[in-house]
């Protein structure tokens, strides 16, 4: 939009699984210091188009660059050392592991040099973690999990955060709650974030920028504000299911 | 309804009279039923007419053992059972309030009963009467304490499900042996030697199976372990097959004193004491809890640095990991050569105890009793280790001495034939009674304040 090179820039990228085409020749963008949410239906190819960022599993065609370095064949572990940090579908926290552990586990590329003064960041996002320091991670609440998840990616210093759906299975209200911690981020901290989200309305009302995928296609990108009033999307994905 | 009634009864009235009114309710019973089992037996005498005979001593001693046995599970065992019930509180989080002297040191206790083990054996049955003790249960027990150990990184931290461990095991052997008897290098040369070897067949297997998880890799690492046993067996040139390798040389307390009669550095003559065969056990006693106990503490701080660190995240979500930035193929890898590394030790350590090493040790029972070990103890519980490997070795050991067995059974019952058959028993009752191993809750190694260990209620069947 404004001629700057994007952070992240995924070109006609195409992945496979086995024979079937799961992304179609995907264009996204996202820009230094934007949010950047991508919505659609179950199934459309937006959990794919995460992990093929990160390299699990690899685009067949096109090309993702990031920072300009081109990541489209790197594996998974150097991804993310270019400080690409994911907060993956289903949360995947370390089950057994306490809160403070799977903080750890996220500081490990810097041999946890800054784990200290990170985590106090972590906890004043998310002043629940701190309560739970010590516990478990599989006996934390399904928001806590979450917040667990979102905060072991911030660990890593990241220039990008990816999201994959957030809000999956969360009460309205700490959802909300995850959606403000990732505006008050990208306020004061400039961070960057790409978010994959069914929750369009929420997602659309937080992000910058938004881009509408369906059968593994980009149909529809704009201001998050312009896809909010758009007739097309209010049909396809708000009416009805306003959060 | 009855089970409340039972109860306050049980509350009420005193627990040594009901117990008493039990036992002798069950001495009763067992006289009944075992007047025609054990008190009668029917023979041939000479003249083959049929006779009875009668055990009545026999008899009165089984009534009798059923008799306290009912007393004393009456008196002490409920009511202890009752008060743990009551003493349950409704969320599992295990207290660690009741810190008494014997708890909080229990490890400096138990190594230090480790260390004094010998010397007490010495002292009560002399040092002829200590080979046996010390070998069969001192060092038998802590050759697969260690080698349990070594397989808990692979297994217990890592997550990587090894059925082949004891190739680990043959190699290091082998290594000690060959090169020992070839070319007359010294133990404590070849044992680093062992290790490495070890630790270079560990990451060999490591590469193939980088990919597979659970069963496949099971089955896979299976077949490892075969391929080993079958190398050894038919590359006679090097191995000597099935006949093994025979001379294997003793270990010397570094070139100081040694433990043959003819040398002139041994041991009786350096330090002018009477020659007896018990030195040389006792030394290898000393020498495999140094080793064992260098695993545990390799282990341990392993667990506090980055990559014991990634084996445990490796083994609770492997995507996650790689999303973080660590490289699983280099933890796999150095779990898969650690673990190996401690197995190629012990390798060394047994065949240069043995004296005489062949295929037939190696075989895949001895991966299975050693995973056995692993998974009775608690995945990842080095203390719950070294007691499985307490309960399982010792225990099997222990059967060779019950010869009062024979008493109740009779003179043709040999009690080590049913060893496995006991151990198989006791491996389902274990895991029936406590299904995460002895000690299934996982200590964390970071914390704020104390250390709260995460109740087994809260693992997962088969991890620690």
């Amino acid at each position: 939009m404004t001629g700057q090179t994007p952070l992240l820039a995924v070109e006609k990228v195409e992945t496979f699984y086995g024979n079937i085409r799961a992304l179609n020749g995907v264009d996204v963008s996202v820009n230094q210091g934007e949010i950047v949410a991508l919505i659609g239906a179950n199934g459309a190819g937006k959990s794919t188009l995460m992990m093929t960022i990160c390299g699990a599993p690899h685009a067949r065609a096109g090309r993702i660059t990031f920072d300009g370095t081109d990541i489209t064949a790197m594996p998974t572990h150097e991804i993310a050392r270019l400080r690409i940090a994911q907060s993956p579908e289903g949360r995947r926290i370390f089950p057994r592991m306490s809160v403070r552990e799977n903080l750890q586990m996220g500081a490990s590329l810097d041999n946890m040099q800054y784990f200290d003064q990170d985590v106090e960041k972590v906890f004043a996002l998310f002043p629940r973690l701190k309560e739970r320091i010590d516990q478990r991670g599989g006996t934390l609440s399904g928001g806590e999990q979450q917040m667990l998840s979102i905060g072991r990616a911030l660990m890593a210093r990241p220039k990008l955060l990816l999201l994959d759906e957030p809000s999956l299975g969360l009460a309205p209200l700490i959802v909300k709650q995850i959606f403000d911690a990732i505006r008050e981020l990208n306020r004061t901290e400039g961070l960057t974030v790409f978010l994959v989200e069914q929750n369009a309305f929420g997602a659309l009302k937080l992000a910058h920028r938004g881009y509408v995928m369906v059968n593994g296609a980009v149909t529809m990108s704009g201001s998050g504000r312009d896809l909010l009033a758009n007739p097309e999307v209010r049909a396809a994905y708000l009416e009805g299911g306003r959060h | 309804m009855t089970a409340i009634s039972d109860n306050t009864a049980r509350s009420t009235s005193s627990p040594y009279g009901e117990a008493i009114r039990q036992a002798l309710y069950a001495a009763l019973l067992s006289a009944g039923l075992f007047f025609f089992f054990i008190g009668l037996e029917s023979t041939q005498d000479i003249s083959n007419r049929l006779i009875l005979r009668s055990h009545w001593g026999v008899l009165a001693t089984v009534v009798a053992l059923v008799a306290i046995g009912r007393f004393l599970f009456i008196a002490f065992v409920l009511p202890a059972v009752d008060r743990r019930r009551a003493n349950r509180g409704p969320i599992a989080v295990v207290a660690e309030k009741d810190q008494s002297f014997l708890r909080r040191h229990r490890f400096k206790i138990m190594i230090a009963l480790l260390v004094l083990y010998p010397v007490i054996i010495v002292s009560t049955v002399g040092m002829q009467g200590s080979l046996k003790w010390v070998n069969n249960f001192g060092v038998q027990v802590l050759i697969y304490v260690m080698l349990a150990w070594g397989l808990n990184i692979v297994v217990g931290l890592a997550g990587l499900l090894d059925l082949g461990y004891v190739a680990f095991y043959a190699v290091g052997a082998y290594a000690y042996a060959l090169l020992g008897t070839h070319f007359g290098l010294s133990f404590w040369i070849l044992l680093p030697a062992a290790g490495i070897m070890a630790a270079f067949w560990g990451v060999l297997l490591g590469f193939p199976v980088l990919r597979l998880r659970g069963d496949y890799l099971a089955i896979v690492t299976l077949a490892f372990g075969e391929i080993i046993r079958l190398v050894l067996i038919n590359w006679r040139d090097v191995t000597k097959g099935s006949a093994g390798i025979s001379g294997i040389p003793k270990i010397t307390f570094f070139g100081w004193f040694d433990f043959n009669v003819s040398s002139p550095n041994y041991i009786g003559k350096v330090f002018d004491i009477p020659t007896s065969g018990a030195y040389y056990t006792i030394f290898l006693y000393y020498l495999i809890l140094a080793l064992a106990l260098l695993t545990a503490f390799v282990t341990i701080r392993l667990r506090r640095l980055p990559v014991g660190r990634a084996w445990e995240a490796l083994r609770e979500d492997e995507i996650a990991c790689r999303s973080l930035g660590i490289n699983t193929t280099n933890t796999k890898l150095t779990a898969f050569a650690i673990g190996a590394m401690f197995g190629g030790f012990a390798g060394a350590f047994f065949a240069a105890r043995q004296g005489f090493i062949n295929p037939e040790s190696f075989v895949f029972l001895q991966s299975a009793i050693i995973l056995a070990i692993v998974v009775l103890g608690g995945m990842g519980s080095l203390s719950g280790i070294a007691i499985a490997a307490l309960v399982m070795i010792g225990g099997m050991e222990i059967l060779r001495e019950m010869q009062f067995l024979k008493l109740v059974f009779g003179q043709n019952f040999t009690p080590e034939l049913y060893r496995m058959l006991l151990f198989g028993i006791a491996m389902v009752v274990v895991m029936v009674w406590k299904p995460r191993g002895f000690v299934g809750s996982r200590e964390p190694t970071a914390y704020l304040k104390e250390a709260r260990a995460v109740s087994s209620t809260f693992t997962k069947e088969g991890h620690g």
